[in-house]
């Protein structure tokens, strides 16, 4: 109960936080969309027991972070508190891969660790990217994003819907789940059948309430899609941004910088 | 049971994305045509009812430990397939941008494994069939847990069969198969029993409810089986082709085109251990024996051989300086850009 309060605090603060106004934040979300699957997609691409290339690409997030303002902490909490079915998964490759592979002033590292840091490395560039994609861009953001880039209409305003009801009920839920609480004692009161009451509960109040909407979106017009105040188009510094970044990241993709800057050093 | 970004290769990605948006634009097709716009704010809000059930955490008989309810099941029961599918993908769309549950390029495969199944295998095949006839409380009941095991049970094996694909965990196939499926086994009773209850529940208080899901769109009259199959097949096939057609030419398909546009020439570790097994697949027709033996012993030779590229050691600390150096001048970078801000403000 606590942990999903604190999630669904959690998305409030995203939520928040993509309503600051900084450079980042002005940035076309199709361009912000489109950059961002590019940079996982690459990073995504490295081999097995690639770490240092994929170092460099660190750059993305940190760039996104600190022009956008977004609060480093909040980021690594999230990174921290994700499913760590990744992290779980990936601990088998040490066990299973003892064959070492680097040694580093004569201590040997298997290949297992190799590709477990390179796993922990892949989750860090992705999850942190996708979270700062969201706090910069906002989420009706990428919806229309999403329908500029040909996604089905009725996928977008169903997430459009959900993302707009999700709050509403969450809250109502909440209050139903402190309801129980307080009513129950210890564990009892807390089980399954009570569950299938509540939850039947909330979806005859939600059923009725999606009616409600139904209707009253009937009377202001509406005919199976929602319109867009905003109108997005990517401009000048939109597409320097896209072809900035891009570049970058075939840069990194094809060079070892940090295995250069290594060398530069150690001749 | 989310599937991550971090296990995956490219090619299994977007693999997954393609068959996954190709649903989404079939089932968006379907709605098209026999949708009325009632169903668009009813599809909205159960979604996020899933959201707001899975907020209730309940005790878990037995262990003493909570738990919450997925719902896929749920929705497809409640909307039939093609609406549910659509509002399956929304919820995860949310879990991944939100909650970054897996991640945006594993979102496909997310798309794939939680709505695929319960929408347009569980669902037509157990579910209807089932209760077809009538729908009296017990049968909804077995209907929803066969349903919510066979559905899940698809879904954590082609967890599995993704991982493995990708070639990026160590995890032994049958080894990774006899971790999934029981706990997914345990989870799906527990979820089978809270669908049925749950739809008998709500048929029991307010059954003209059911009237209006089920009224809406005629969505179940119209449904046609042969259509689905069909098009599942035909993904099948086509997303299996293009799999293997990736793998067969290089070790990872999409790996290796980025490495042909970029022209990065040697690629340390390239052995994913996909293409032998796939043709293992290929001439065998067995279900990966040991996967990924061949691409560990290519490497153990390659390290005994010297040709590894990294391992004399002076490259490695090279490699290990240069690493550390890149992640001290990005953080520099990255506070430079506060400081610069904050002066400006």
């Amino acid at each position: 109960m606590l942990t999903f309060d604190k999630e669904y605090f959690n998305i409030g603060y995203l939520d928040t936080l993509s309503y600051k106004d900084t450079f980042m934040h002005r940035i076309d979300p199709r361009i912000k969309l489109l950059t961002s699957l590019a940079f996982i997609l690459l990073v995504i691409s490295f081999p097995k027991y690639e770490i240092s290339k994929m170092i460099p690409f660190l750059v993305f997030p940190v760039v996104i972070l600190s022009i956008g303002d977004i609060p480093l902490i909040f980021i690594l909490k999230k990174l921290l508190i994700v499913s760590p079915f990744a992290l779980f998964v990936g601990i088998f490759n040490p066990i299973l891969d003892t064959a070492p592979m680097y040694s580093i002033y004569g201590v040997g590292i298997s290949g297992g660790w190799v590709s477990y840091f390179s796993i922990i490395m892949k989750f860090i560039l992705t999850i942190s990217t996708a979270l700062l994609l969201i706090a910069t861009t906002s989420f009706p953001g990428i919806c229309i994003a999403l329908e500029k880039l040909f996604v089905p209409k009725i996928l977008v305003v169903q997430l459009l819907f959900l993302y707009r009801y999700l709050f509403v009920l969450a809250e109502e839920t909440m209050r139903i789940v402190r309801a129980r609480n307080m009513r129950t004692f210890g564990r009892k009161g807390q089980g399954m059948r009570v569950f299938i009451q509540i939850a039947g509960t909330l979806f005859v109040r939600t059923v009725e309430r999606s009616e409600r909407i139904y209707h009253a979106m009937c009377s202001r017009g509406f005919d199976g899609r929602i319109r867009m105040m905003k109108n997005f188009k990517p401009g000048f510094i939109d597409i320097i941004f896209a072809v900035v970044t891009i570049t970058v990241f075939v840069i990194l993709r094809k060079y070892d910088i940090a295995k250069i800057l290594g060398d530069l050093i150690l001749q | 049971m989310h599937m991550a970004d971090a296990l995956l290769s490219p090619a299994v990605g977007t693999t997954f994305w393609a068959g996954s948006l190709g649903i989404i634009a079939y089932c968006s097709k379907r709605l098209k045509n026999d949708i009325n716009e009632k169903m668009v704010p009813l599809m909205g809000v159960l979604a996020a009812f899933i959201f707001a059930g899975q907020m209730i955490n309940f005790t878990i008989p037995g262990t003493g430990s909570s738990g919450h309810i997925g719902g896929g099941m749920i929705l497809a029961i409640l909307l039939g397939p093609s609406a549910a599918f659509i509002a399956i993908a929304s919820v995860l769309a949310i879990q991944s941008l939100f909650f970054a549950d897996g991640g945006i390029l594993a979102l496909g495969c997310n798309i794939w494994n939680m709505g695929v199944y319960p929408c347009f295998v569980a669902y037509p095949l157990i579910y209807r069939t089932i209760t077809r006839r009538d729908k009296t409380p017990g049968r909804i009941m077995i209907a929803s847990m066969l349903s919510v095991i066979v559905a899940l049970g698809l879904g954590s094996f082609s967890v599995v069969l993704q991982t493995l694909l990708s070639g990026r965990s160590e995890l032994p196939f049958a080894a990774f198969a006899a971790l999934m499926l029981p706990i997914h086994l345990a989870i799906a009773v527990g979820e089978g029993f809270i669908t049925g209850g749950f739809v008998n529940y709500v048929r029991s208080v307010r059954p003209e409810i059911f009237d209006i899901v089920e009224g809406t769109g005629k969505l179940r009259e119209s449904f046609s089986m042969k259509k689905v199959l069909i098009s599942i097949s035909l993904l099948v096939i086509i997303t299996g082709g293009i799999l293997s057609w990736f793998a067969s030419t290089h070790p990872d398909g999409l790996e290796w085109s980025i490495e042909k546009i970029y022209g990065t020439a040697e690629l340390p570790g390239h052995e994913n251990g996909i293409v032998p097994k796939l043709k293992d697949i290929q001439e065998k027709t067995t279900i990966l024996p040991d996967y990924d033996f061949a691409g560990k012993e290519n490497r153990e030779t390659a390290g005994t051989e010297k040709s590894w590229p990294a391992v004399n050691a002076g490259a490695s600390v090279s490699g290990l300086l240069g690493s550390v150096m890149v992640i001290g001048l990005i953080s520099i970078f990255g506070f430079v850009i506060r400081i610069f801000k904050r002066i400006r403000n």
